[in-house]
């Protein structure tokens, strides 16, 4: 579904955002991808999202390789990538139901189907009753729900999640997790950003994947593999 | 209704003020196109109209017999360029001046001799009352020994043509200019259009929207404000007409397929300089 080789990325008066990364999401997958600030977890999402490109190596999301894909073609992925902003990036002067509308409405659904879709889509992330409000009239969590169902539009099979905000132990923000993991156990992938160990701690089963200074240091998913490996052996 | 053309009108209501003022800008630069325009169909019904009295009149020799002259007037006839061939006889010739100049009509009337020659005056087809034309007509006779002399007016020709030149060219290199400036004024709205939408499209890339259909309502807009601004400068141009026809002097209006064309080629003229300024400024969203 998301597969890293090797991939660097470096930026003219940076460095090296990324060095050498490789690892592989699976379809159904749920991972957090957490570091320090700086440590290049957007840079990573941003080239999953294809956003950019790497440097070095290649990356591959839902048969879609950066190094074939051309910005002419990059809407193909764009529909099967989902991604939440940490910002979520909605449009002010709209409500939450037009904001929506807008995605289905540019990325070609029929007209008649519209309404319908996006309004299943506000009940679906719990916010039907606010879908006449205006961005402005929502909380921040609602506004992330917004944000959510907004990168639902497209039936992706890949949700890309910026940091979620919000005190973990907050009941709203308690809730928008819930909703990754609903979202996740119908089968679609999850990349959440955190930098907040409190929310992987929460979340256990979740895969961990930890960049430090642009380089994977850290892979739960080949942790549990060693340490089955170091089970085995006598 | 398109999102698109949707988008596109809502572009006006949203800045009713800047998009009015783009067409009327446009409106101005396009009306300067529309005077030349103007100016210069006038200028070639002027033209043609001193064009249709292009004709080579070839002087014959008083010697030049019948059969001769003859032979000369059929091969020029079978010149495709040539509608008719008229011979006038010295004694036609006479009573031609005496008519036309009845000032020197004594003079005519007292000569012992006709003084006039005999002629053959060489009508051309419309189209090929050019200056190449009547020096290859002219110069056909002038082969022939009974020929004195084959006349046309070479300068006065040449000068026609010139004119015409000037007037073309002048609409060509001004209309031009002025069509420069309405398609900087387009790009700079634009411009601004896109700035002010940004949001928008930032999160139509983010989501998969495709370019076609991210530009499509910035084309339509552009096409908009050109028709609109194409719209303007003929009413401008109209009663500038009626303006010079009422109170200086008598011209005539260009014909409907100019306005139409007019029309159409600003509409297509703003989508193209919308197209331009979004290669541009599309990126730096």
């Amino acid at each position: 579904m998301i597969k890293l080789s090797h991939v660097s990325k470096e930026y003219p008066k940076r460095g090296f955002a990324l060095k050498d990364v490789s690892f592989h999401v699976k379809k159904g997958e749920f991972a957090f991808l957490t570091g320090h600030s700086g440590s290049g977890k957007s840079t990573t999402l941003r080239l999953i999202h294809m956003a950019d490109r790497p440097t070095e190596g290649e990356v591959r999301v839902s048969g879609f390789s950066s190094e074939r894909l051309t910005e002419r073609d990059l809407w193909k992925l764009r529909r099967r990538v989902g991604m939440v902003f940490q910002d979520f990036r909605l449009l002010p002067g709209r409500t939450a139901l037009e904001n929506v509308a807008f995605v289905l409405e540019v990325t070609g659904t029929p007209r008649r189907a519209i309404q319908s879709k996006a309004n299943r889509l506000l009940t679906q992330v719990g916010l039907s009753p606010k879908a006449g409000a205006y961005v402005h009239e929502l909380s921040g969590g609602e506004q992330q729900r917004v944000a959510i169902a907004r990168a639902l539009a497209n039936d992706p099979y890949v949700l890309l999640a910026g940091e979620p905000t919000g005190d973990p132990r907050d009941r709203a923000t308690r809730g928008v997790m819930e909703l990754f993991w609903d979202i996740n156990a119908k089968g679609m992938a999850v990349l959440m950003a955190t930098h907040d160990l409190e929310v992987m701690r929460r979340h256990p089963h979740a895969r961990v994947l930890e960049l430090d200074h642009g380089k994977l240091v850290y892979d739960s998913a080949n942790a549990e593999v060693e340490r089955e490996q170091a089970e085995v052996q006598p | 209704m398109s999102y698109a053309l949707r988008e596109a009108l809502a572009a006006f209501r949203r800045a009713p003020v800047l998009t009015g003022l783009s067409s009327a800008m446009v409106g101005l630069a396009l009306f300067v196109v529309g005077l030349f325009s103007l100016a210069t169909y006038n200028l070639q019904l002027a033209l043609s109209a001193i064009e249709e009295r292009v004709e080579v009149v070839v002087y014959l020799r008083d010697d030049a017999r019948q059969s001769e002259i003859d032979l000369l007037l059929e091969e020029l006839t079978a010149f495709d360029e040539v509608r008719f061939v008229t011979y006038v006889s010295k004694r036609d010739a006479l009573e031609r001046a005496r008519t036309e100049l009845p000032e020197f009509g004594e003079l005519f009337m007292s000569a012992e001799v006709n003084p006039l020659p005999q002629s053959l005056e060489v009508e051309l087809r419309e189209g090929f009352r050019t200056p190449e034309v009547v020096q290859k007509v002219a110069d056909a006779s002038e082969g022939y020994p009974f020929v004195e002399d084959a006349q046309y007016g070479r300068e006065w020709v040449d000068r026609l043509f010139a004119l015409r030149r000037i007037g073309l060219a002048s609409t060509a290199v001004l209309g031009g200019a002025f069509a420069l400036v309405a398609a900087l004024i387009i790009g700079t709205a634009l411009r601004i259009a896109i700035f002010a939408r940004r949001d928008e499209i930032y999160v139509m890339r983010l989501v998969g929207a495709t370019t076609g259909f991210i530009r499509r309502p910035f084309l339509l807009e552009g096409a908009l404000a050109g028709l609109a601004g194409g719209a303007l400068a003929w009413v401008m141009t109209y009663a500038t007409y009626r303006g010079v026809y009422a109170y200086l002097f008598e011209i005539s209006w260009v014909p409907g397929s100019w306005v139409l064309l007019g029309i159409v080629v600003g509409a297509l003229f703003g989508a193209v300089s919308s197209a331009l300024a979004m290669r541009r400024h599309l990126q730096e969203v």
